[in-house]
């Protein structure tokens, strides 16, 4: 069911840059969005298609070129209200002089604070949730510019989470994450969507992330077109492949990832099951080889005492090998 | 939160460091006047030496006086345009105010010498003259009111920063024409000026002087949580509600009127509202303003009275001019302080 006002909505929304007086449209075209309390909703897209601009827009960073977005049904926000309904992690590097861990995430609570910034207790419960949720505990001393990106960007998640509002917008928090981190960060936004109910709106170029963990998809085209849905939906219809497809580029759409080299003609027939089966697939379509369900080049995948062994058969000659590598070296 | 205690004594440890350089400052001059006549010129008037009373109420007094103010001033307005421009090389001239400041004297002293203002010099005395004074004051509220005007119209504090800078090498230009087609005496005397003096403002002029002050650090401390906001950028400062726009007019304003009054008073003292905010965030290792302000007031102070205390040269009669020795004494103590910070960031 979806609630009456939501927290956040946008009608006829344009946006884009003033240049002296040059208007420069990002995005002309974009349907009525909406945010809704709870929901992740990831925003993709390839590079330069205005995912930046579209957040900094709907954060109100920058103005909006047309069109108008309603914050709990009220589309005129002073800077200092505003603030209190949307918390923002961005792209920019800080690097304050001097400013620990603690003091920074502290500075979140700056539009709920007094004329001098003094917290008091509110804000310091704000705070140390702010710091537990994230798990930076351990780094609360330190200096900001002591930190490695992915701890600097759980500081700034921190930072955001003390501010304390319905909305929290992210841009690329996964950009210089390792793997692991990376995916800790989506579940835990997650969680937070799942367990604070705020809205979480976030822009990546982890694809099979977002499609693993958002409820929602805005994905945003080259010329600003930007289609919204469950990821599923998204994939099924192709909407999906039709943002990213380059000639070079096609969407798997039964592994859900995109691959880098396109099918070619020398035929294998593959057989057998479980991961070995899968990643010879992969090797053998890297190496220019399509499965097909006869030919004269025969390869089975089979264990023997739980290791994967490779059996080939083509024009009566047999091989065996133990290793991806060396099958590749015998049929290319 | 064993930062605290630590606070505490440097704090102490500064507020006295600040009473020795004042008595000190108080006590050194072409004639060298112990501590102890100094207190009782204070505590016991009627048992004191009548020549060092009027020495100290009257000359040295007024001269420690306006060393604190200065002291203050510069060095806040040092701290809070390293903040807006997110650069530790800005200074409080560097919105050109300054130059401004120095263009109006110039323009008094310069220009074709007329009688009247040859005059006007001639009675009311060099330095402290209402008439050097007035003009530095036109020069830098009119050079103050045109950086306003263009902030209001400037998306970013970056180009905030080249247009200051613009604007004070318009302002120097300016003054090199006129010194150009001057006489040398009149340049010597417009030299002078530009080499900074605290000893000229007494009186009427030293309590106008501090209720500007006043004024400009109470506009200060009261934007101090914008410049903690500022010091994520500007993105993240209007995320925070911080309008940007209207910082920078407060901001501008405050330095403005700590820069340009302090100028006007005391010529263009350089060095202390570049250093004296490195060594504070050096000493309190923080980046808060409500703390650093504070501490920037106490280090400016303690610096300038100590160097206006080195500027009488023990033991001679000679003074030097206070800008030559806040830079002598000032450049190697930052250089100190960044090589200590080094080493401590590389382990």
């Amino acid at each position: 069911m979806v609630a009456a006002t939501p927290l956040l909505s946008t009608r006829n929304l344009q946006t884009g840059y003033h240049t002296g007086k040059r208007k420069i449209v990002v995005a002309g075209m974009l349907p009525d969005l909406r945010l809704e309390p709870g929901q992740l909703i990831c925003l993709l897209g390839p590079n330069g298609s205005g995912k930046s601009t579209l957040l900094r827009t709907l954060s109100g960073l920058q103005p909006a070129l047309g069109g108008e977005i309603h914050i709990e049904g009220v589309d005129r926000w002073s800077p200092a209200a505003l603030a209190r309904k949307i918390s923002l992690v961005l792209t920019d590097r800080v690097s304050g002089n001097n400013l620990t861990v603690d003091s920074l995430v502290a500075l979140g609570r700056y539009p709920w604070s007094g004329w001098l910034g003094r917290l008091n207790s509110a804000d310091l419960s704000n705070i140390d949730w702010a710091i537990r949720a994230t798990g930076i505990g351990p780094l609360r001393d330190r200096k900001i510019h002591t930190l490695s990106d992915g701890q600097s960007q759980k500081v700034m998640l921190a930072r955001a989470l003390a501010q304390n509002t319905p909305i929290l917008m992210l841009d690329e928090p996964t950009a210089h994450l390792d793997l692991p981190s990376r995916i800790r960060l989506m579940r835990l936004l997650h969680k937070l969507a799942r367990e604070t109910r705020k809205a979480i709106l976030l822009s990546t170029h982890e694809l099979d992330l977002a499609l693993q963990i958002a409820d929602e998809v805005w994905l945003l085209h080259t010329g600003g077109q930007l289609h919204s849905g469950a990821p599923e939906d998204l994939v099924l219809n192709g909407t999906f492949e039709a943002a990213f497809a380059e000639e070079d580029v096609t969407f798997d759409i039964e592994a859900g990832n995109f691959l880098i080299y396109t099918p070619q003609e020398k035929p294998v027939m593959l057989a057998g099951e479980g991961p070995a089966f899968f990643w010879t697939r992969r090797a053998l379509r890297r190496a220019g080889f399509e499965p097909v369900g006869k030919a004269i080049l025969n390869i089975r995948v089979e264990q023997r005492q739980g290791h994967p062994i490779w059996l080939v058969e083509r024009s009566g000659e047999t091989g065996e090998y133990d290793s991806i590598r060396k099958l590749l070296q015998v049929i290319s | 939160m064993t930062e605290r205690p630590f606070r505490k004594v440097r704090l102490t440890g500064l507020l006295l460091l600040l009473l020795l350089a004042f008595l000190l400052d108080l006590s050194t001059g072409t004639v060298s006047i112990s501590l102890k006549e100094i207190l009782r010129v204070f505590l016991s008037p009627s048992t004191a030496n009548p020549t060092w009373q009027f020495i100290v109420q009257g000359i040295r007094l007024p001269k420690a006086c306006t060393a604190v103010l200065a002291g203050c001033g510069l060095s806040v307005g040092g701290l809070q345009m390293q903040t807006l421009f997110r650069n530790p090389l800005a200074d409080p001239s560097i919105l050109g105010v300054t130059a401004g400041a120095s263009l109006g004297v110039a323009a008094v002293m310069l220009a074709g010498g007329s009688m009247a203002t040859l005059f006007a010099i001639k009675e009311l005395g060099m330095s402290g003259s209402w008439l050097i004074i007035g003009a530095a004051c036109v020069g830098a509220g009119s050079t103050m009111l045109l950086v306003l005007i263009l902030s209001r119209r400037l998306r970013d504090n970056v180009m905030m920063l080249i247009v200051g800078i613009m604007i004070g090498s318009i302002t120097l230009a300016l003054i090199s024409i006129w010194q150009y087609f001057s006489n040398p005496e009149q340049v010597k005397d417009y030299l002078l000026w530009t080499f900074g003096s605290l000893g000229g403002v007494t009186g009427g002029q030293l309590s106008i002087l501090a209720v500007v002050v006043v004024i400009g650090l109470t506009v200060a401390m009261m934007s101090s949580k914008m410049l903690d906001a500022l010091l994520l950028g500007e993105n993240y400062a209007r995320s925070m509600g911080l309008s940007p726009r209207k910082a920078r007019t407060v901001i501008i304003c405050s330095t403005s009127i700590l820069a340009g009054s302090i100028t006007a008073f005391c010529g263009p003292i350089g060095f202390i509202g570049i250093a004296v905010p490195q060594i504070a965030r050096f000493l309190f290792n923080t980046a808060s303003h409500r703390i650093l302000i504070p501490a920037c007031c106490l280090i400016g102070t303690t610096l300038l009275l100590l160097c206006d205390a080195f500027a009488q040269l023990p033991g001679s009669q000679a003074v030097l001019p206070i800008n030559i020795i806040t830079s002598i004494i000032g450049s190697p103590l930052v250089i100190a302080l960044l090589l200590r910070q080094t080493t401590v960031h590389t382990w």
